[in-house]
């Protein structure tokens, strides 16, 4: 069968977001001329979404699998106050601090995971729970241990090579691991059977398990990614920033969630892909970052994000409709 | 006769204080379709739950191959040869058909951690699989399960159970909701699995249907097997009376129409 063929195209689940993409390029090259695409302005959604990437590929999973994390909102501040003050405050060697920040997000992923499954309560209200509780602990535990709600780190220079350079001054290197990880998932999720799992959990979880499908320990595993991601992310920008604070975050539960949607993932689970989550964190950060270059004022740009979520969603719909009516040629017209 | 393959002996079942199964004793043959009747809620799910390794029993003992086994989830008792197609769900309607025919034993190509999803072997093997069982609509294991109809779907999951080596077809009212013709497919799958030598308890609140493929009959009434009988052995009429819950429904008409002449042509309440 002919791969290229258009239709096939628009019966996969990143067709949305591809056409999406296109979508606010041009917009945006036209409006905001061609400065947009060079190296510094490259730079600019390139971070924005390599950082937002990295979290919205396992909440892509997650709601492919018909859950929910809205915790890492407070797990990208804990992740970076974690690292700041074991090896900021307290001095520690930066490897004891960044196993902190990763042991932190494992940890809460786990205590998500496991609630989830034992207790049947939905994940959107159980890391609601989550997200403030360590919201609570992270600004609780900085100034109970150091007095104040923002950290100083310097790194040495590998931690700051691997994790936090700019490279070329303005592209940060999480870029790198954001491509590398997309990668790994690509082969995981469409490639190994482990990604079928997820997708046939989303699908139906009773059925999954019935299949014989270890659905418990695959959602905790996939808890377990998402909150060790926030953290990542976390304890890169304080790598980065030589500083950790204890606010922010909040804002990447929203766009997380509209880069997946965006990306062509369906909400109530069992259709999504990789790709799509991925062209639609471009997207996102491409609306968020382009807006600078064009003469429209900044508030403009949720008014575009707003309009774009609402067509994703419809044209994802019209397309999962396609993909669903699908059968082969010959049979056309034979119905 | 030979040692059936699945055999139950003193089955209770009880969710909390909750009884839902008492006493239960039944046997299945190769080769032969046991036809599971009773009202709704007679606890026909709940029975084959306990087979498919979903429920363990609260007492009483499942034997396979008249050996007493306990299985601790569903995926043993699939490997033991038990595959079950429940009441609802089953199939995964954003899933292709190569895909979802494989979920949980994925082909894999390559090795170590390279392992890959084998796309097109997966997707040749599922075709086969439903095309010997007579559905030749189905030609491409690309297409979406969402796509196809009720029907279909009920004989690809059917074609699954047998392609991995059942010995005993559990199916859970596998003709609900079917118009006449896919009820007829579906049926017609039934025959051909028991003509391969396979164990096949089938649920269904059609008469109908029970009495084309059924050759021994089991009926429940609120949770205790109230006759076990085989083909020919009772008429229509009395096993529709059974399936009701033992009510006798061939009287139902007059009955309603007397209540109906007294009370102001008010139907009768609904009787439990
Ligand atoms: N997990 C459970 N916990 C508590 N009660 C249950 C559970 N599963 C089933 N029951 C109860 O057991 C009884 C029998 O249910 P079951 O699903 O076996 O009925 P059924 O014969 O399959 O009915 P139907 O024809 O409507 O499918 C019902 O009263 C039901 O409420
Ligand atoms: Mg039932």
């Amino acid at each position: 069968m002919n791969n290229l063929d258009f239709g096939n195209i628009l019966r996969r689940p990143e067709a949305g977001a591809l056409l999406g993409l296109l979508a606010v390029l041009i917009f945006f090259v036209v409006f905001g001329g061609i400065d947009f695409l060079k190296p510094a302005g490259t730079a600019s959604w390139l971070n924005v979404a390599a950082n937002l990437g990295i979290v919205a590929l396992p909440i892509g999973l997650l709601m492919i699998a018909g859950e929910l994390d809205i915790s890492i909102g407070a797990m990208i501040p804990a992740g970076s106050m974690t690292v700041a003050i074991l090896s900021g405050h307290y001095e520690l060697p930066i490897w004891i601090g960044m196993l902190g920040s990763i042991a932190v997000g494992i940890c809460v992923g786990i205590i998500n995971g496991l609630l989830v499954v034992r207790t049947a309560v939905p994940s959107l209200i159980v890391t609601l729970g989550m997200l403030f509780a360590v919201q609570g602990l992270t600004l609780g535990f900085s100034v109970l241990l150091t007095g104040t709600t923002s950290v100083a780190l310097s790194a040495p220079d590998w931690a700051k090579f691997l994790f936090g350079q700019f490279i070329a001054n303005s592209f940060q290197v999480i870029i790198l691991w954001w491509l590398a990880i997309t990668a790994i998932y690509v082969f995981f999720i469409h490639y190994s059977p482990f990604g079928n799992w997820i997708f046939a959990m989303g699908g139906d979880k009773v059925s999954a398990r019935n299949a014989g499908i270890p659905t418990d320990r695959l959602t905790i595993i996939l808890f377990v990614l998402s909150a060790t991601s926030a953290s990542f992310v976390g304890m890169c920008q304080a790598i980065l920033f030589n500083s950790a604070q204890v606010s922010g975050g909040m804002i990447f539960i929203f766009n997380c969630i509209i880069s997946v949607v965006v990306g062509g993932v369906l909400l109530t689970g069992g259709f999504g892909s990789i790709i799509g989550i991925f062209f639609g964190t471009i997207t996102f950060a491409i609306v968020n970052q382009g807006i600078y270059f064009t003469d429209f004022d900044r508030n403009w740009s949720s008014l575009i994000i707003g309009i774009m979520l609402l067509l994703a969603v419809l044209m994802n719909n019209t397309f999962r409709k396609m993909a669903l009516n699908y059968s082969p040629k010959k049979k056309k017209g034979a119905e | 006769m030979a040692t059936p393959i699945i055999e139950l002996e003193n089955v209770d079942k009880s969710f909390g204080p909750i009884d839902v199964l008492h006493n239960i004793n039944l046997r299945v043959h190769a080769g032969e379709v046991l036809c599971l009747l009773g009202d709704n809620g007679a606890g026909k799910s709940t029975l084959i739950k306990t087979l498919a390794g979903v429920h363990k029993p609260t007492s009483g003992t499942v034997k396979f191959d008249g050996k007493p086994v306990e299985f601790s989830s569903p995926k043993e008792a699939q490997e033991m040869g038990i595959a079950t197609v429940h009441q609802f769900g089953g199939t995964f309607p954003l899933m292709s058909i190569g895909r979802s025919f494989f979920v949980g034993v994925e082909p894999t190509k390559g090795w170590g951690p390279f392992k890959r999803y084998d796309r097109k072997k997966a997707n040749e093997i599922a075709v086969k699989a439903v095309q010997d069982f007579g559905i030749t609509r189905i030609d491409d294991g690309d297409r979406l399960i969402g796509g196809l109809s009720g029907g279909e779907r009920q004989s690809l999951a059917i074609a699954r159970a047998v392609h991995f080596g059942a010995r005993v077809l559990i199916l859970d009212e596998p003709t609900a909701a079917l118009g006449v013709k896919q009820a007829s497919h579906v049926l017609r799958i039934v025959l051909e699995a028991r003509k391969r030598g396979l164990a096949v308890i089938f649920i269904t609140h059609q008469v109908m249907h029970a009495m084309t493929v059924g050759d021994h009959f089991g009926v429940l009434i609120k949770g205790a097997l109230a006759a076990d009988f085989r083909k020919g052995e009772k008429s229509r009429e009395e096993i529709t009376d059974l399936m009701a819950g033992g009510e006798a429904l061939a009287d139902l008409g007059e009955e309603v129409e007397e209540y109906m002449a007294s009370h102001d042509g008010h139907a009768p309440p609904a009787k439990h």
